[in-house]
């Protein structure tokens, strides 16, 4: 098996709690996690209904693989409809939590309905229970978990949580785990605050049995950590350097967006990348980076364990600050760093610290605040909106203050959790929003890297890299080199990166491996673990079946081929330097061939005989 | 030539590999619950700590055991529980000063680490090399090579 073959449904409504068998049939045909919740998701809500109403359900799952010795399997997924963009949203986190969730025996958690007041959910193995909350409630999510470890006294509990940002109806709350890892991204921690569900607290003590060939999956697991070990990427870049080995490589080949994407190189990258993070500092002799940390069952370990300088202007009057916590990740840096100008890693630092602290995805706030930057650059937003402070981009103070004053929903705050598309048009500049479908980009210029582009466009949560990251083909030639600044080609290259990761997400397992694995490392650890014949055919037919079911959720939520779109910046203003200057995203040249490949019709929509085709619901 | 298990915190990400790869040896699945080794995350600090039995040579738990259900295996120096004769009376939970022996309420007896007959689980499955099996007379060779090579015997000059 390796699906425990256990749902935990919760009505917060009703405050009843149960149990019921997960849909073997589904499993089959959605593998697990975010395939699989998907599927109970499009079962269960109307895609239109309101993402912050009782009516919309919010899925905490785990996949096959999660909690299993398969190198990255601790993973699980929030999966909802998101209140950012009105897509499907699924967010997907590390840490140990999911691992725990299934050691406890449940595959998922399904919250409906809404609590009258502030409660968590804990699990104990077979016995969950709703707890009041209303202690926790306008708590950080570190306050929280040490509250909630305070009251049960058991060191081995796992937290995920909501922070502040979450409860003031911030609009990319995450749901944060185990202290500093984040199911991120499209606001999973809104819906989870909007249902007062402050926490999720589980303690799993009963293990997962029954791996369909254990001797052969111990064989096959030993020969994937074998291959990670051995790959340049996942055995020496990403445990040195983290994702932020990246940093200093995108803006070489000109495609680190800066100053709300304005440009497309970052003259301060080195300051904060991942190699800056080795360099000792004058005060203290310390790096930023202290080590490096892994989540559950992962042999690649590319977390960063960081501290703040105890000088820097925005922590040495706060010692709580002066610890170990995790550090920047390259999305997270970019977003707070090159795309709001700002170059001082310890800025940057002491707002990711905040993101985790009060649950904010740090993506979607940097981006955020970029635009909000450009509106005040252009007269829009003034030192009236900001109670006097210069939002200016490259501004450490102004960063670190939005930070705050976003993460409590405070004053400007409030305007900043809006995300960047209700915030530009709120102040009537739409056209300076950097979001495709509401949600705000990652750090990938599509203008340098094409295919980036269209993965951007037709992403069904909106602008992520997490989608179809043709980063690794076009720079790092992964599983081959293509030519970023090449559009042809990269449509069928962009459907095979969707098929896989959403098949890769499903299993449980951290897209990161697909750095060194491809589907013949992966299937055969899915086949072992589960009943039935799990072929890398198989796995790729379900990523795309996975792929078309966000799809079509999406177009009865109202969602169009015409949303499958770029801000008219990466389209008409052509890059200012570097190895893309001149080029502008040609996602025109690509779509049309993507709609084709992927079946749908030529503007963009799913279509009755693709539905069928993959035995979608009709 | 007897071996010993040893621990470098220093190289651990806490990862837990090691007591999967333990639970999966000792109890026939994933449960860390059950394993014999433990991570332990010093969150503040950024420190994580592998732990586990060090198998002393006058063991705590071998002598405070009223039934002699804890016996030298004297292939490898380990002390392991021999489960039909141990009563579950906990004795050895208490003498031990380090906490690595520990009752199963699942089966009613005791649980320790015994380092799997001489071919530890936790030590193959490690990424990092935190965990080793290495000669027993010479756990330090390791940090002595690293200690070594920062040695300036001015060969350079």
């Amino acid at each position: 098996m390796s699906w425990t073959r256990k749902v935990l449904r919760v009505n917060l409504s009703t405050g009843s709690v149960s149990e019921e068998p997960l849909n073997m049939q589904w499993a089959n045909e959605y593998l697990g996690q975010r395939g699989l919740a998907t599927r109970y998701l499009v079962d269960e809500i109307d895609p239109a209904c309101d993402a912050l109403g009782p009516d919309n359900k919010f899925i905490m799952t785990t996949g096959p693989l999660t909690g299993t010795s398969a190198s990255t399997g601790g993973r699980y997924s929030c999966v909802t409809k998101s209140p950012l963009t009105g897509t499907v949203a699924c967010s997907n986190s590390g840490g140990h939590f999911g691992a725990e969730l299934k050691f406890a025996g449940w595959d998922m958690v399904i919250f409906e309905g809404k609590a009258a007041s502030p409660v968590y959910l804990n699990i104990e193995d077979n016995v969950a229970s709703l707890l009041p909350a209303d202690d926790l409630w306008g708590k950080s999510v570190w306050e929280a978990d040490k509250l909630i470890r305070q009251k049960h006294q058991d060191p081995q509990i796992r937290i995920a949580c909501v922070g502040r940002s979450a409860e003031e109806g911030n609009l990319y709350a995450a749901v944060v785990n185990d202290l500093h890892r984040a199911a991120g991204r499209s606001g999973v921690g809104t819906v989870m605050a909007s249902k007062n569900l402050k926490a999720v607290v589980v303690r799993g003590t009963q293990g997962l049995a029954g791996l369909q060939d254990p001797k052969r999956f111990t064989e096959v697991v030993k020969a994937g950590k074998q291959v990670l070990a051995d790959n340049p990427v996942t055995g020496q870049g990403l445990p040195t350097y983290g994702t932020q080995v990246l940093m200093n490589v995108i803006n070489e080949v000109g495609a680190l967006p800066t100053r709300n994407m304005r440009e497309t190189q970052f003259e301060g990258a080195a300051e904060v990348s991942g190699e800056a993070m080795h360099e000792p500092r004058k005060s203290d002799g310390k790096p930023n980076l202290t080590t490096n940390g892994a989540c559950f069952s992962c042999t690649i370990a590319c977390g960063r364990i960081s501290t703040i300088d105890r000088t820097h202007f925005s922590v040495k009057d706060k010692p709580e600050y002066w610890i170990n916590s995790g550090g920047l990740e390259y999305e997270a840096a970019w977003a707070l760093g090159p795309d709001t100008g700002v170059d001082d890693i310890d800025a940057l630092t002491y707002v990711n610290f905040l993101c985790n602290e009060d649950g904010m995805d740090p993506i979607s706030l940097g981006s955020t605040v970029a635009a909000a930057m450009e509106l005040f650059e252009e007269g829009v937003i003034t030192t009236e909106q900001t109670g006097g402070m210069e939002l200016k981009f490259g501004s450490a103070e102004a960063l670190c203050w939005a930070a705050e004053v976003t993460a409590r929903g405070e004053g400007f705050g409030k305007d900043l959790g809006l995300g960047s598309k209700r915030l530009c048009e709120k102040y009537g500049r739409p056209e300076l929003s950097m979001t495709v479908k509401g949600q705000e980009f990652p750090a990938y210029d599509p203008r340098g890297i094409q295919g980036m582009g269209l993965a951007y466009a037709t992403a069904n949560r909106g602008a992520c890299h997490l989608r179809g990251y043709t980063v690794a083909s076009e720079i790092l030639g992964i599983p081959e080199k293509t030519d970023p600044l090449e559009s042809a080609g990269k449509a069928g290259l962009v459907k095979a990166f969707q098929d896989a990761t959403a098949a890769v997400d499903s299993a449980g397992l951290c897209v990161f491996t697909t750095f060194a694995w491809t589907m013949d490392d992966i299937a055969p650890q899915v086949d072992a673990a589960c009943e039935g014949d799990w072929s890398t055919e198989r796995m790729m037919e379900v990523g795309e079946r996975i792929w078309n079911l966000e799809k079509d959720f999406n177009q009865r939520a109202g969602i169009t081929g015409a949303d499958d779109t770029l801000p008219q910046r990466l389209l008409k203003e052509s890059a200012n330097s570097g190895p893309a200057q001149g080029k502008v995203s040609e996602l025109d040249q690509m779509l049309p061939e993507y709609y084709q490949l992927r079946g749908y019709s030529a503007d963009g929509s799913m279509t009755d005989e693709t539905r069928q085709r993959f035995g979608l619901p009709a | 030539m007897q071996k010993s298990l040893h621990i470098d915190p220093g190289k651990c990400t806490g990862c837990n590999q090691c007591e999967t790869a333990c639970s999966m040896e000792n109890e026939g699945m994933v449960n860390p619950a059950k394993s014999r080794i433990k991570v332990f995350n010093f969150h503040d600090e950024g420190r994580f700590v592998p732990y586990t039995c060090t198998q002393c040579d006058e063991a705590w738990c071998m002598h405070a055991c009223p039934v002699d259900a804890i016996v030298l295996n004297p292939a490898n120096g380990s002390k392991d529980v021999l489960d039909d004769v141990c009563v579950g009376c906990k004795v050895c939970t208490i003498a031990c000063p380090f906490g690595t022996i520990n009752y199963n309420t699942s089966t009613g007896k005791v649980v320790k680490c015994d380092l799997c007959g001489g071919d530890p689980a936790c030590a193959d499955a490690c990424p990092t090399q935190a965990i080793t099996y290495v000669d027993a007379n010479a756990t330090g060779l390791d940090k002595m090579r690293a200690w070594a090579a920062k040695t300036d015997n001015a060969a350079g000059a």
